[in-house]
């Protein structure tokens, strides 16, 4: 009996040491994660470089874990920062509050906040939890320039700008 | 009693006074009619379509003038063909509305398409978003598709300004006029209209500076779309990110309830800051309405002591140290202890020497306090104001059950020295509106205002001649007759003035509004008293709308003569001559120079000032106490109409900054080593005032604990106060019209008033009312000097005062300081218009008006006007020129 046992105990070791481990070695090794996987947020911007967050706070109404913080200010011609009249001029997520539902991403009207695939967060301290806009914002497009950029008069003329075929 | 009518709207029968509209009506039983362009304080217009009801009357037999009856003996009901507007459809006996059919329903989905073929998609960005009668009704009623097509949408260019203060986007106004209406129809300042027509309609200002009216910012509250919204609260906050608390303006003596919306902000280092201030219903007071002062007015109070402008204010005690015979020591930092024990000492010392100087800004506990302080030591307790004769109005002013809402047909209404639209809006409009609904408005000035406009009489009489005015009326009516100066014998044989005071006389209901319109302390007293002998000559006293109603200059100086403050004519020998000096929230240095007398008040006072900023009579302390704001604490104010209402905590009050020591730990967690925070940080006035109380006598009735029981404990004690307690005045009861409530439609996005109504005084009827004193004596007035001119400082509701700078937004609007001056005076002193000039200010001595002795100068802008006397010139109130009485001047081009 206990033969018996014992054989069919080491039978399952011997196996599984000819097999393929499942185990990788993180952070040298990292597996892809799936399509619609949620990590940490990003604002994106327009090829030119102007950010696509007009700070409507539509993402902090919608948040169910009230993570995010938004304050707004006025765009002006010679210091803009969104094509509409408006934009963000705090733009604050709670990392630790963030349950990454991705409601955000659903309310945001002009595509601005994407749950992207960056999962590693870690944090020292609770105050370094709070994301910023600067740490928000994605990386300049190639040929785009940094807001607040100077623009011409009458070029931005719309509140909110027109959404041309919303991906979703 | 008007006639009751009964109907049914959607199956629930109502009754309501005949002439009702079917739309409010609906609203009485919570049935909504939605609607854009019909609001209940206007007249009806019928422009939006968006009320469409089907209306079924009963069908009468022509012959027998008898309802024709159904088989089942219910009354026949003929629909009409069409859907009828229920904003302009009064109601009817046996009258069958139907809202919620699939044809209302149809046609409310048709007008929403019809709106939304030019509106923008704006909701996310704009500020109306989340508190939108359009987007919710569209959301309610709306398709959600549109047969139109987007690119034909109209494009306007985005964010015209309408003045500095109002933002229109035309693209998304609806046409509903409801903000022309209340400019024309409620507020009678017909500045901005339609222009074009149709789908290139759009609302233009004639007026410059643009939209210049006191009660601009009412329209976008009743904008039913962002098309009109402040430049104060642009992209601020969105609302439903807003807390809100009720308040009480602290600007004019009208009171309006007010609710503040408040929210955290990063860049005050996420301090809860004030972000809008909206009107909160009241209809015995403002109604729904608030004037722009008290609507962008708030800065001053929500300021920090982060604040890197001059606006700074004072985060601690300070005590001056270091002083010697030679230099005066400087104002260093303290605990409250240490100020308190100083303060207290001194206090003690001075005894009786002690005068207290308060504000009108302070609200009733505090004023309280300051009087118990007074009482224990035996000081005196004075009121910082120009205007005088509270006494009269504490005893012979309005009672409770007065509402100058309900004065009409066969009232009168005198406004004595007094421009009621620069000294106190909401008064304007309420008396306007009195006026319009029959009420005898009677109007004695020196000068025009704009109330001239609604007044059934207008008077004249020659500056400085205010009290003889008033007494010429008296004179009009009884048979023993004052001999009044030569200079009111014109305006006395005036058949008019004898018309006014046989109406006067005559009505059933009378009030007169004084006000301190060309005069200062002295006349203002003189003023008072014959307006109080008028009224009792009249017999209008001792009756719900009678009385006398002083337009204080600030919030609750009727608060101040309620608890027996009084007034020093003198106030530069008083201050000079006082042992120790308690100044709470008033400036007289900065006011004035003169006040400080040869030495800096006396040389030897022992100076207590206690304010929200370091003033310049802060500079001057002994010790300075920082106090907080109205915002930031609760208390009561009591309204010139003898209303005290209680205003609640709004922000919570500025602390200290804590001291923060580096922490050893590694990971660099701040150390909190600072001792009790909360006694660091300003605290409320009667509770300082209460300390310094208790320290001198510890068995002193006096409460430091809350502002509920000092106001229990004045309940106790003030018989003005008796009938009242806290809790009662934070007491609500339906309102009509109903307002603020879920649905925005209807009233605009005034607040309902869930924090009190108020509660108005019992008059004092402990001292006989003093009405015979200027009986038989001869009425100085002011005469007009052979050379020179005289001054008289008038009000001016955007002035240069420490609690409107701190507004950066009014700046454009207030203006630098300036003088009007006759035109025929500017042509020999050689000034044109818009010229800068000195002002020399003559000694204060009125005694011989020929005389002007080397004074203080100020430099000014000089305007000209046809219209006013010769040697005759106008100076606005705290605009920084030290006149608040008639006072000569010499004026001379400035090289």
């Amino acid at each position: 009996m206990f033969a018996i046992e014992l054989a069919r105990g080491l039978y399952t070791t011997w196996r599984e040491m000819f097999n393929k481990p499942v185990t990788i070695q993180y952070p040298d090794q990292r597996r892809p994660v799936y399509r619609r996987f949620k990590g940490r947020h990003s604002l994106h911007r327009y090829d030119n470089g102007l950010e696509k967050c007009i700070g409507c706070s539509l993402c902090a109404a919608a948040c169910p874990a009230d993570a995010i913080f938004v304050e707004s200010a006025e765009n002006t011609n010679a210091a803009r920062f969104s094509p509409g009249e408006r934009y963000a001029s705090t733009y604050e997520i709670n990392m630790l509050r963030c349950i990454y539902c991705g409601y955000c991403e659903d309310a945001c009207p002009t595509e601005a906040i994407v749950l992207g695939d960056n999962y590693e967060l870690s944090f020292t301290d609770r105050h370094d939890a709070i994301y910023t806009k600067e740490m928000l914002l994605e990386a300049l497009p190639e040929g785009g320039s940094l807001t607040p950029q100077e623009v011409k008069p009458g070029v931005y003329t719309r509140s909110v700008p027109e959404m041309k075929d919303p991906v979703d | 009693m008007t006639k009751l009518v009964t109907l049914t709207i959607d199956g629930m029968q109502v009754s309501v006074p005949e002439g009702t509209l079917v739309v409010d009506a609906a609203k009485k039983i919570g049935i909504e009619i939605p609607v854009f362009c019909y609001h209940p304080k206007m007249e009806p217009v019928g422009m939006c379509r968006m009320c469409l009801v089907e209306i079924g009357r009963p069908v009468i037999d022509r012959s027998t003038g008898q309802p024709v009856l159904e088989d089942d003996g219910s009354p026949k009901i003929q629909f009409s063909p069409n859907l009828e507007t229920a904003c302009t459809t009064p109601v009817g006996a046996g009258m069958v509305v139907l809202g919620a059919t699939e044809k209302a329903r149809s046609g409310r989905e048709d007008i929403i398409e019809f709106l939304l073929t030019s509106h923008p998609l704006d909701c996310p960005i704009c500020d109306k978003g989340g508190e939108c009668p359009l987007q919710n009704l569209t959301i309610k009623y709306g398709s959600g598709q549109s047969r139109y097509l987007y690119d034909e949408k109209k494009h306007f260019v985005k964010h015209v300004s309408l003045g500095e203060l109002i933002f229109l986007d035309r693209e998304r106004c609806i046409q509903c006029g409801r903000c022309v209406r209340f400019q024309s129809e409620i507020v009678d300042d017909p500045v901005i209209g339609f222009f074009h027509r149709g789908r290139a309609l759009e609302i233009v200002t004639y007026s410059n500076p643009g939209f210049d009216s006191y009660f601009s910012g009412n329209t976008t509250d009743i904008c039913p779309v962002g098309a009109l919204t402040t430049a104060d609260f642009r992209f601020g906050a969105r609302p439903w990110e807003l807390n809100k608390a009720a308040s009480i303006c602290n600007h004019c003596p009208v009171g309006c309830n007010l609710t503040m919306n408040v929210r955290r902000e990063a860049a005050s280092g996420g301090d809860w800051v004030v972000k809008r201030v909206m009107p909160r219903q009241n209809e015995s007071v403002n109604e729904i309405w608030v004037c722009d002062k008290g609507r962008f007015g708030y800065h001053f109070a929500a300021s920090s002591s982060n604040d890197q402008t001059s606006f700074k204010r004072l985060s601690q005690p300070l005590v001056r140290k270091n002083a010697g015979s030679d230099h005066p020591g400087e104002l260093v930092p303290a605990s409250w202890d240490e100020a308190l024990s100083v303060v207290s000492e001194r206090f003690a010392e001075a005894g009786d020497g002690l005068l207290a100087l308060a504000g009108g800004r302070l609200a009733n506990e505090d004023l309280f306090n300051l009087k118990q302080l007074t009482t224990t030591l035996g000081g005196e307790a004075v009121l910082y104001t120009h205007m005088a004769g509270g006494e009269l109005t504490t005893q012979l002013g309005i009672q409770p059950g007065s509402d100058i809402g309900t004065m009409g047909q066969g009232d009168a209404i005198l406004v004595v020295a007094c421009d009621l639209m620069e000294e106190a809006p909401i008064w304007w409009l309420r008396v306007k509106q009195a006026a319009e609904r029959g009420s005898q408005l009677i109007i004695l000035n020196s000068r025009s205002t704009k109330l001239d406009q609604a007044a059934a009489f207008v008077l004249r009489y020659p500056f400085g001649a205010e009290t003889s005015a008033v007494l010429a009326m008296l004179n009009a009516l009884s048979e023993k007759r004052l001999r009044l100066p030569e200079a009111v014998q014109v305006l006395e044989r005036d058949p008019t003035l004898q018309a006014a005071a046989e109406v006067f006389s005559g009505a059933n209901n009378a009030l007169i509004m004084y006000g301190s319109d060309c005069i200062g302390l002295t006349e203002s007293q003189a003023l008072a008293q014959a307006c109080a002998n008028l009224l009792d000559a009249t017999g209008h006293v001792g009756r719900p709308n009678n009385g006398l109603l002083g337009v204080w200059p600030r919030a609750n100086d009727q608060g101040a003569w309620e608890l027996g403050f009084q007034t020093q004519t003198k106030l530069e020998d008083a201050l000079g001559a006082a042992a120790a000096l308690y100044i709470v929230a008033a400036d007289p240095a900065g006011d004035d120079p003169t006040y400080l007398g040869q030495s800096g008040f006396g040389g030897k006072a022992f100076v207590v000032v206690q304010d929200l900023y370091l003033t310049q009579t802060a500079r001057l302390a002994d010790v300075v106490l920082p106090a907080q704001s109205w915002i930031e604490r609760d208390g009561s104010f009591t309204s010139g109409e003898r209303r005290a209402q209680r205003f609640y905590p709004v922000i919570p009050p500025r602390t200290a900054p804590v001291s923060r020591a580096e922490s050893p730990s590694t990971n660099k967690a701040p150390l909190l080593i600072a001792g009790d925070e909360v006694m660091e940080s300003p605290l409320p006035d009667f509770a300082i005032t209460a300390m310094i109380t208790l320290r001198i006598d510890s068995e002193a009735r006096i409460t430091a604990s809350s502002a509920a029981r000092v106001f229990n404990q004045m309940a106790e004690t003030v018989p003005a106060f008796s009938d009242q307690t806290y809790l009662e005045l934070a007491q609500v009861h339906e309102q009509w019209p109903i307002v603020g409530r879920d649905d925005l439609y209807y009233g605009g996005t005034s607040y309902e008033n869930t924090g009190g109504l108020g509660m108005q005084l019992a008059l004092n009827t402990s001292d006989t009312p003093s009405t015979t004193r200027l009986a038989g004596t001869t009425v100085e007035f002011i005469r007009m000097p052979k050379l020179g001119q005289i001054a008289f400082p008038i009000a001016r509701l955007y002035d240069r005062g420490k609690t409107l700078m701190p507004s950066q937004l009014l700046h454009e609007r207030i203006g630098e300081p300036y003088i009007v001056l006759n035109v025929n005076d500017a042509e020999m002193l050689r000034i044109q218009d818009g010229d800068v000039v000195h002002m020399t200010v003559a000694n204060r001595e009125p005694d011989s008006p020929d005389r002007v002795t080397t004074g203080q100068t100020v430099v000014v802008q000089a305007r000209l006007d046809q219209e006013l006397p010769e040697r005759v010139v106008l100076v606005p109130r705290s605009f920084g020129i030290p006149i608040d009485k008639p006072t000569p001047v010499e004026i001379r081009r400035t090289e």
